[in-house]
């Protein structure tokens, strides 16, 4: 149950003089990175990976979340959130996924980042869990240089609530495929901070006006994240 | 059937084989639900290349039988065939909310056992367990703190109501005390086999200990960590 989504960067455009020698090509380092989905029912957006230096942040928790976040949140689309990482200094490398993510499926990724940048590489990721007003996933900054060759890292990744959209779950304001409804809404009706999401309730739960079943609730972890060094 | 994990995509701490270990430890295991029960413990210390389960891959026929009646004998034998050290059942049956167990494990005569796992079904629940997967012992003396969660062996309908224990057939079993917390009569709710092992959604119950849409009640429900463990390396 795997989904190969490879996407080998070399050298990144916006980057560091190490990357540019024709003579001598830099010492590479390569990571495999894995995320599973352990939800029961809800379907992940197309992930979105960046390598980016220690001090970038994804986001803060308790803070409001960017435009380009609000968009991955409510609509899982990521094309603003590229954008930005691919015009932002601190970013080495950014990496979208080719497709959805299904509950119990992994996707994988390859990245190769200079060796001699590995002090400065470290990994976030974030997706939309698709069947919500606006919950996201995501690792925030995995430090790349702390894995040794052959070896790997863990980390559970739980659900954040991105506070942009009520949580009312109707029909009409969940994109996934359990309702159909809006996407991204510039409009801003919940607490405007991210934080760690409360889980959904569904009709069953007792909100009758809600589209979402049993299936579709979730409780932390939500997804399982392991990054190994092979090369 | 014992999955062997040489992937690098397993959902579990990889390292690299460590020399030393930890030959002694204790493990404690508290419920820390609100009302939720496990069924008899399975503790294993186990090598590099043994787990219980893989999240996001199909449950093995002894996961099942655990997940879904709390049988372990399954799980123990596979185990202890490879050459792990078990400790089972240490709680003597049922662990309630709140309580807690203690075992001593030593791994003397396996110096290879250097992994712990732990798992026991979750009452009233149709496949749910409670899991610690591949959680490397460290060599260090020291005590060391783990948070456990619940887990979905997605091979049984989530109807919530009471029926077998056996695999593969509907319902969950309610031996007592179980049996006095929940209700009677529900209806059952429309759920679908997963097919494969993730983190459990929880239970919806419903207030109705006489019919209604579940036998489960409100008061089984939880949210993760559902266990805590305490491993002290001597």
């Amino acid at each position: 149950m795997t989904i190969q989504q490879t996407s080998l960067i070399l050298c990144a455009a916006a980057v560091l003089t190490a990357c540019g020698g024709k003579d001598s090509d830099p010492e590479m380092a390569t990571f495999e990175v894995a995320v599973t989905n352990l939800t029961a029912a809800q379907p992940l957006s197309p992930m979105t990976l960046a390598v980016a230096s220690p001090d970038w942040s994804l986001f803060e928790l308790a803070e409001p979340a960017s435009v380009a976040l609000e968009q991955i949140a409510e609509s899982g689309d990521n094309s603003a959130l590229l954008a930005e990482l691919e015009g932002n200094a601190q970013v080495m490398k950014s990496i979208s996924g080719t497709g959805i993510v299904m509950p119990g499926m992994t996707a994988t990724f390859e990245i190769s980042v200079p060796e001699s940048d590995l002090d400065q590489a470290s990994l976030s990721a974030v997706t939309m869990l698709v069947n919500t007003n606006d919950a996201l996933t995501a690792v925030r900054g995995v430090a790349l240089d702390a894995i040794e060759l052959g070896g790997s890292v863990h980390q559970s990744m739980a659900a954040y609530d991105a506070g942009t959209e009520s949580n009312n779950e109707f029909a009409a304001t969940i994109p996934g495929p359990a309702a159909g409804g809006e996407g991204f809404s510039a409009e801003r009706d919940d607490s405007d901070r991210i934080l760690v999401h409360p889980g959904v309730i569904g009709v069953l739960g007792g909100r009758a006006d809600s589209v979402l079943g049993e299936e579709h609730r979730f409780d932390n972890p939500v997804a399982g994240i392991v990054i190994t060094r092979t090369e | 059937m014992i999955r062997l994990t040489t992937s690098a995509l397993a959902l579990a701490i990889a390292g690299t084989a460590s020399m030393s270990h930890a030959a002694e430890f204790d493990v404690a295991i508290t419920n820390v639900t609100a009302g939720v029960f496990f069924t008899p413990l399975l503790v294993s210390a186990h090598s590099d290349g043994q787990s219980m389960f893989m999240a996001g891959a199909t449950a093995s026929a002894e996961l099942q039988a655990m997940a879904e009646g709390g049988d372990i004998s399954g799980l123990a034998t596979a185990l202890s065939g490879a050459g792990a050290v078990n400790a089972e059942n240490p709680a003597g049956g049922l662990l309630s909310p709140g309580a807690t167990t203690e075992v001593t494990l030593n791994t003397d005569n396996a110096s290879d056992n250097t992994y712990l796992s732990i798992v026991a079904m979750m009452l009233p629940t149709n496949d749910g367990f409670v899991a610690l997967n591949q959680w490397k012992i460290p060599s260090e003396p020291g005590v060391y703190p783990v948070a456990l969660n619940a887990y979905d062996a997605g091979t049984e309908a989530n109807d919530e109501v009471l029926g077998s224990g056996a695999p593969g057939e509907a319902g969950f079993p309610a031996p007592p005390p179980v049996a006095a917390t929940i209700g009677t009569n529900g209806t059952g709710i429309d759920a679908s086999v997963e097919g494969y092992v993730h983190i459990h959604r929880g239970v919806t119950g419903d207030a109705d200990t006489e019919g209604g849409q579940s036998d489960i009640d409100l008061s089984h429900r939880w949210l993760n960590p559902v266990a805590k463990v305490v491993v002290t390396v001597k």
